[in-house]
């Protein structure tokens, strides 16, 4: 579905924020880019829409040329939701919002209706649908960006930093979406440095640091590698550093979940 | 009297009918770190604003009760009393930081207390030091990285040596290393200078084990107060659904079948102490 072959990517012609990335993501993968602050992940992810195209190499989606396409062109492929909702939400009014790209892409008006209002209930925002996005709250806001960009149904989702500012609730909330969209076999790229979150919701996982892919592989391989995490200035899941705690008295390491740590302890003591 | 009093206070913003926060009794001692957490829009950063007087002399609305800092009712003192008492960092460092170089962001708060120049100089000194940020006094302020960021937000906080710090989710945008950086910054004034801190903060497997003391909020009230390990494993946090580390639930779980410490353990290290006096038990 989406290949970077090779990208090189620099703002200013100097200095290089992607180095010789190259990456294959496939039809239906969920898949999390993680790094430190400044390794350029969200660069990565502005390649995914066209918004930025590579300075050397080449980014495919659906085997096109991201340098031969417009962005509008991408974007009905590629849904891209940034970080601050703010950034994004622009219409007088939350059903205006979500209707917008669709009209865009000059869908026949009762279909626009039937699917801003799936969306909307979707999200629980029908009850909004006519006011103005900047009278919600921060989780609201962020609902409608998603919901807006659900709306016109891409076949890949692009996710950057999703749970930051949110709380507890907010996230399973939104993990629970994730789920939703990986039932419907759609594609999902999310950046993030929330490594709990990954664990809960990612199967694969591109570790990236200072523009260089250091690692792609399962969840399990990357987030439970700690010498590797910490050395890119990020930490395993709690778990993780419980079962590394433990691995001199017989236990495995490679522990994400609650249930496996469970399942671990029950086995090893025998309890 | 505590240095923090919080007397039956409410507030409610102007334009809104429910108050943010309602009946607040609250008294924080000298020296104390305590967390405040709970859900998005349960009053938490509204009660830090009371405690350096934004509330009520900035925000408009209608304020209820008393709060006392380092003795001084908020009501009878200005912002600029207060914030040499309390220093708030912000959520958002932009949001505070508006000097061109570090240097001068550190000399901004004392410059404006009208302090001696050769003292201006030890206290940006003094506070870079504590902050790792030393090093990088004559960057740019708008080059430098979040962690960087923040790290130079809370130092200009401390250039006006607060004896509370408060700080409102100081880590939001930070990556997990650069996050312990500046929980360990904020631990180490607590421990070796005494600072009583209180902190908003969504990453309790992190914070947990440096509070003395996690004050729960819901819908504008507290709803626990005590030790990190008590409230973590009320009824009340566990009802609610907040971001209770994998630890404690692990603890939680394992409780329910079979005779464990009591006390509740905060990191992987306390936890593995549980898991080991398990071995050989056999037990159902």
């Amino acid at each position: 579905m989406i290949e970077f072959r090779n990208v090189y990517f620099s703002y200013n012609g100097k200095r290089y924020v992607l180095k010789n990335v190259s990456l294959e993501i496939k039809r239906g993968e969920a898949v999390a880019v993680i790094g430190e602050n400044g390794a350029g992940k969200t660069t990565l992810l502005k390649h995914l829409n066209g918004l930025l195209k590579p300075t050397k190499g080449a980014v495919l989606v659906g085997g096109k040329d991201t340098r031969k396409c417009s962005v509008a062109e991408l974007s009905r492929t590629v849904g891209l939701i940034f970080q601050n909702p703010n950034h994004q939400l622009f219409a007088e009014t939350v059903w205006d919002e979500v209707a917008f790209a669709l009209r865009n892409f000059n869908y026949p008006s009762d279909v626009i209706r039937k699917r801003v209002e799936y969306v909307l209930r979707l999200f629980d925002l029908y009850e909004y649908k006519d006011r103005s996005p900047y009278e919600l709250s921060g989780g609201e806001r962020k609902r409608l960006a998603i919901a807006s960009v659900l709306a016109y149904d891409p076949e890949v989702i692009a996710f950057d930093e999703p749970t930051i500012g949110q709380d507890y609730y907010q996230k399973q909330t939104l993990g629970q979406y994730i789920k939703l969209l990986k039932t419907q076999g759609k594609t999902i790229v999310t950046v993030t440095h929330d490594m709990e979150f990954v664990a809960e919701n990612f199967e694969k996982v591109v570790l990236l640091s200072r523009g260089e892919v250091v690692a792609c592989g399962s969840a399990r391989e990357v987030l439970t590698n700690k010498s590797l995490l910490e050395k890119h200035g990020l930490l395993a899941p709690q778990l993780t550093e419980l079962a590394y705690e433990l691995s001199d008295y017989g236990f495995p390491r490679d522990i994400l979940t609650l249930e496996e740590a469970y399942r671990a302890i029950k086995r090893v003591l025998e309890v | 009297m505590a240095i923090i009093e919080f007397e039956r206070v409410s507030f409610t913003y102007r334009g809104l009918k429910r108050p943010a926060i309602k009946d607040v009794d609250l008294r924080i001692e000298k020296g104390e770190y305590v967390v405040i957490t709970g859900p998005t829009g349960c009053g938490k950063s509204t009660l830090l604003r009371c405690i350096n007087g934004l509330i009520p002399h900035f925000y408009e609305g209608d304020f209820k009760g008393n709060v006392y800092v380092d003795g001084l009712n908020t009501r009878e003192h200005q912002v600029f009393e207060l914030a040499t008492r309390a220093g708030l960092v912000f959520q958002d460092p932009e949001s505070q930081i508006f000097c061109l170089t570090v240097e001068s962001e550190l000399a901004f708060g004392p410059e404006n207390l009208g302090l001696p120049p050769d003292e201006i100089g030890r206290r940006i000194a003094e506070s870079a030091e504590l902050t790792e940020v030393s090093g990088i006094l004559d960057r740019l302020t708008y080059e430098l990285s979040g962690g960087e960021k923040q790290r130079v937000a809370i130092a200009a906080v401390l250039a006006l040596k607060p004896s509370i710090l408060v700080l409102d989710e100081p880590t939001s945008n930070i990556d997990p290393k650069g996050t312990l950086r500046i929980l360990e910054v904020v631990r180490r004034l607590n421990q070796v200078y005494g600072t009583t801190v209180v902190i908003v903060e969504h990453k309790l497997e992190l914070v947990s084990l440096h509070a003395d003391r996690m004050v729960l909020m819901k819908e504008g009230e507290i709803v626990e107060d005590g030790s990190p390990r008590k409230v973590l494993t009320s009824e009340t946090a566990l009802n609610m659904g907040i971001g209770i580390p994998k630890v404690v639930q692990l603890y939680l779980r394992l409780k329910k079948e079979h005779r464990l410490s009591d006390k509740v353990p905060l990191s992987p290290r306390e936890m593995k102490e549980v898991v080991l006096s398990l071995r050989g038990r056999g037990e159902k």
